[in-house]
């Protein structure tokens, strides 16, 4: 029996493709129309196919577990989600806009602090940060820019509007898997690429080495670009490797690289030390420069932020970015870009308590069964409760954890977060999802057309990261004229 | 090109090379077991002897016989050897050193590695034997093919030759060394026996080089200990000859920076090669004598390789 879509059924949920039992959104009808032509085998065959393209490609993502680590077969829905262009220009335009806001306000974090003067930014929210870095401090980088690439997760509620539920600025993962899934659905679905025009995405390796290359601290035409990973056993060790290939940069770990007396990077190569100019970096803040942070840390390279302090080397992004990446401060980002843009934000912030307010906290706590409660400072959906779907013992020990260390928590109300249909079990069912676009921020601004669409393959639940029991989908953006 | 990349490039290309190897030296074994009367018995020890890996061997079986060695040499963990495992290491080179080679080389050995993995069981029966190491061969020949057309033979491809033909000249010389200790034996009973297939062995040893048909291009005579010596050793056009391997080892290294020592080395080793005395060889310690002096030679050139381009602290 084929696809019959009168079944389907959203039940409240704003739906990315079907607007009510029976009836496609505008952009969608090509390809609902196209599901129900295709039989049950046919639908089984695509699957196997994407599947097959998977295992061949070697798309994996690496789970840590107590008996080591494993390669996983990256999960992938082949039913792709569609946003019309014109709404997508919107959100474009909102995400440019709330990324420079974020570096106005890193910068000015680090140099005059004019918002914390002019008290719209509270010091003791600044004083408590983890990921503010002393060492930062009175450096003005190329552009003013600090944060260069950034991954925003976005979310639909039940209206349809599209929310930031949060910012990530340190080292944000996701582009490579973005720019596999589309291969993988050309490989899939070709002959809907005829009847669609489609935003490609392919573009972004370039985009970004282009930024990554006008940092250099030297004027020459072919800088040195190095991507710097912590190596094999990391879980966006396939992304590194993904991403230097497609930019044809260097792969290298901190044992390739080294700071000399001049204070210059190199890197240990076949023909001797050759210097590097920027510096792609994937490891954390802390685990960069054992002189400057974790004199531990054995994936740094010793000596990186002097090198990065006098300007002969670029790091992106740059050392204390993450200051931003903070929940905390995520609550204030309306508010910087009324400050330093004199503007409206664009995309609305999910309505958000800080538990540090006395007022908010009793609120919170009292209303601990409808809200979600997350950390600060924690990504990859750890440490977070979801109060609707925790028990009551879950509850409390939360309720504890937030009065000790109020600064660390916010709420958000749970979200009706959108669906799209996902192929589960051989039936097309609604499934919860969210959209992470990416952003580069150099010279001139540019976002991800669409970004990576995750989606919790479990039914009703609301947690779409891959490490637990996520996947994904191929994002389109469509012309619907 | 960073150190550690070449390095990996390097030990990629002599992992490609050796689970050809190991799959070439079986299907030939294969073959030449069922060609033997039943009086004389075929020495699977001789095969793991060649890989040098008789002490792993030994501990983890207690006989030599067909079903424990091909399992030995296809699948089994402990053996660094084992076709398998060089499989699982090419990969994990490849997977580390994704960004530089071209990505269809990158989903070729994945998908050979996960075939090798998925259907080792058709290896490992008689039946589906061959079939299984011929997909392991042409695959890695694949391998080789795509690397040499969509690669730029630049310093990265230089390490992946000498990587790959280092290995090659090191194992043609142990399946010599293996092959011999058959035919040139001592114990005059045993001579009488084997003498009648010696003719049978060398074409065995030339096979499992691949070389039976060059070899009868080049050389029409029947086929003789003196004449497949100083093919297999010195012949230049033979990409499996141990001259031409290391010839393309010194191909190699010339376009490397820094390359004296390690080049001078490499010529070296193959003029040792070339002026060796075939007729003497024949004569059974001197054989078994030359080659292991080659193989230290061998294993010297090896060093000087990764001291030169692979250690860390050479570079600053």
């Amino acid at each position: 029996m084929t696809i019959d879509w009168k079944s389907y059924d959203p039940a409240g949920f704003y739906d990315e493709l079907i607007a009510a039992p029976g009836q496609a959104r505008e952009a969608a009808l090509t390809l609902t129309n196209y599901l129900r032509s295709l039989s049950d085998e046919e639908l089984h065959e695509r699957k196997a196919a994407a599947e097959h393209a998977i295992v061949e490609m070697g798309i994996t993502f690496t789970v840590y577990t107590e008996g080591g680590n494993i390669d996983r077969a990256w999960p992938f829905d082949i039913i792709p989600r569609i946003i019309p262009r014109s709404e997508w220009a919107r959100v474009e335009a909102g995400l440019a806009q709330r990324l420079t806001a974020l570096n106005l306000f890193i910068n000015d974090l680090y140099n005059e602090q004019r918002i914390v003067k002019d008290k719209v930014f509270p010091k003791s929210v600044l004083a408590k940060s983890k990921n503010f870095r002393e060492q930062c401090i009175g450096i003005q980088p190329t552009h003013g820019v600090w944060a260069h690439i950034c991954g925003s997760d976005l979310v639909r509620d039940a209206d349809g509007t599209f929310y930031v539920l949060e910012d990530n600025l340190r080292v944000p993962s996701g582009v490579s898997y973005m720019l596999e899934n589309r291969q993988v659905t050309k490989r899939v679905f070709p002959e809907l690429f005829e009847n669609y025009s489609i935003r490609p995405v392919d573009e972004y390796p370039s985009l970004l080495f282009d930024m990554l290359a006008a940092l250099s601290p030297r004027p020459m035409d072919y800088p040195q670009v190095v991507v710097l990973t912590p190596g094999i056993y990391n879980s966006a060790y396939f992304e590194h490797a993904y991403l230097a290939q497609r930019m044809g940069a260097e792969l290298v770990e901190g044992a390739d690289l080294v700071v000399s007396d001049d204070d210059c990077v190199y890197m240990r190569t076949v023909a001797g030390l050759e210097r590097v100019d920027v510096i792609y970096r994937r490891i954390d803040d802390l685990f960069l420069d054992p002189e400057a942070f974790n004199p531990d840390s054995m994936l740094g390279v010793k000596g990186l932020m002097r090198a990065w302090r006098k300007g002969n080397v670029a790091l992106v992004n740059a050392p204390g970015a993450g200051v931003a990446d903070d929940k905390v401060v995520y609550a204030f980002v309306p508010k910087m870009i009324r400050y330093y843009l004199d503007q409206d934000p664009i995309i609305p912030n999910v309505p958000t308590h800080l538990c540090m307010n006395p007022k908010e906290r009793e609120y919170v706590l009292a209303n601990l069964e409808h809200l979600v409660v997350k950390p600060a400072n924690e990504s990859g959906g750890y440490g977070m409760i979801v109060g609707p779907h925790a028990t009551r013992k879950q509850r409390q020990e939360f309720a504890e954890l937030i009065r000790k260390d109020p600064r660390n928590y916010i709420a958000q109300p749970t979200l009706k977060l959108s669906t799209s249909p996902t192929l589960c079990d051989g039936h097309l069912e609604p499934r919860h999802l969210d959209l992470r676009p990416f952003i580069l921020q150099g010279v001139r601004t540019d976002v991800t057309a669409g970004g990576l669409t995750r989606v919790a393959l479990r039914k009703g639940s609301l947690v779409v990261n891959s490490s637990q029991g996520g996947g994904s989908k191929d994002t389109w953006i469509v012309d619907t004229e | 090109m960073l150190s550690r990349v070449a390095e990996r490039l390097y030990w990629m290309a002599r992992y490609i090379e050796r689970a050809e190897n190991a799959a070439r030296m079986v299907t030939a074994f294969n073959h030449l077991a069922l060609d033997m009367p039943r009086s004389v018995r075929l020495s699977w020890r001789g095969m793991v002897s060649i890989t040098g890996n008789e002490s792993i061997y030994e501990k983890n079986y207690r006989k030599y016989d067909e079903r424990n060695v091909v399992k030995f040499l296809l699948a089994d963990g402990d053996n660094p050897g084992s076709i398998l495992n060089a499989l699982r290491a090419a990969r994990e080179n490849v997977r580390t050193t994704r960004d530089l080679v071209p990505s269809e080389v990158w989903e070729t050995v994945n998908e050979l590695y996960h075939y090798a993995d998925s259907a080792v069981d058709t290896g490992l029966s008689k039946r589906g034997r061959y079939q299984y190491l011929v997909k392991v061969i042409s695959h890695c020949q694949q391998l080789t093919g795509m690397l040499a057309g969509t690669m730029s033979h630049d310093a990265a491809y230089d390490f992946i030759r000498a990587g790959r033909n280092l290995e090659r000249a090191d194992m043609t010389t142990r399946l010599l060394d293996v092959g011999a200790m058959g035919l040139l034996s001592n114990d005059p009973q045993d001579e009488a026996a084997m003498a009648q297939f010696e003719s049978l062995l060398w074409v065995n040893i030339l096979k499992s080089l691949s070389a039976f048909q060059m070899y009868r291009q080049h050389v029409r005579r029947r086929v003789n200990g003196e004449d497949v010596l100083k093919f297999i050793f010195q012949d230049r056009e033979f990409p499996r000859a141990v001259a031409h391997a290391l010839g393309e080892v010194e191909i190699s290294l010339t376009n490397l920076p820094r390359n004296e020592i390690a080049l001078r080395l490499a010529i070296q080793v193959r003029r040792h090669v070339m002026e060796a005395n075939v007729d003497k060889l024949l004569e059974a310690d001197e054989l078994h004598r030359f080659i292991d002096q080659l193989q230290q030679e061998m294993n010297e050139l090896h060093d000087m390789i990764a001291d030169t381009w692979f250690s860390l602290d050479r570079a600053v």
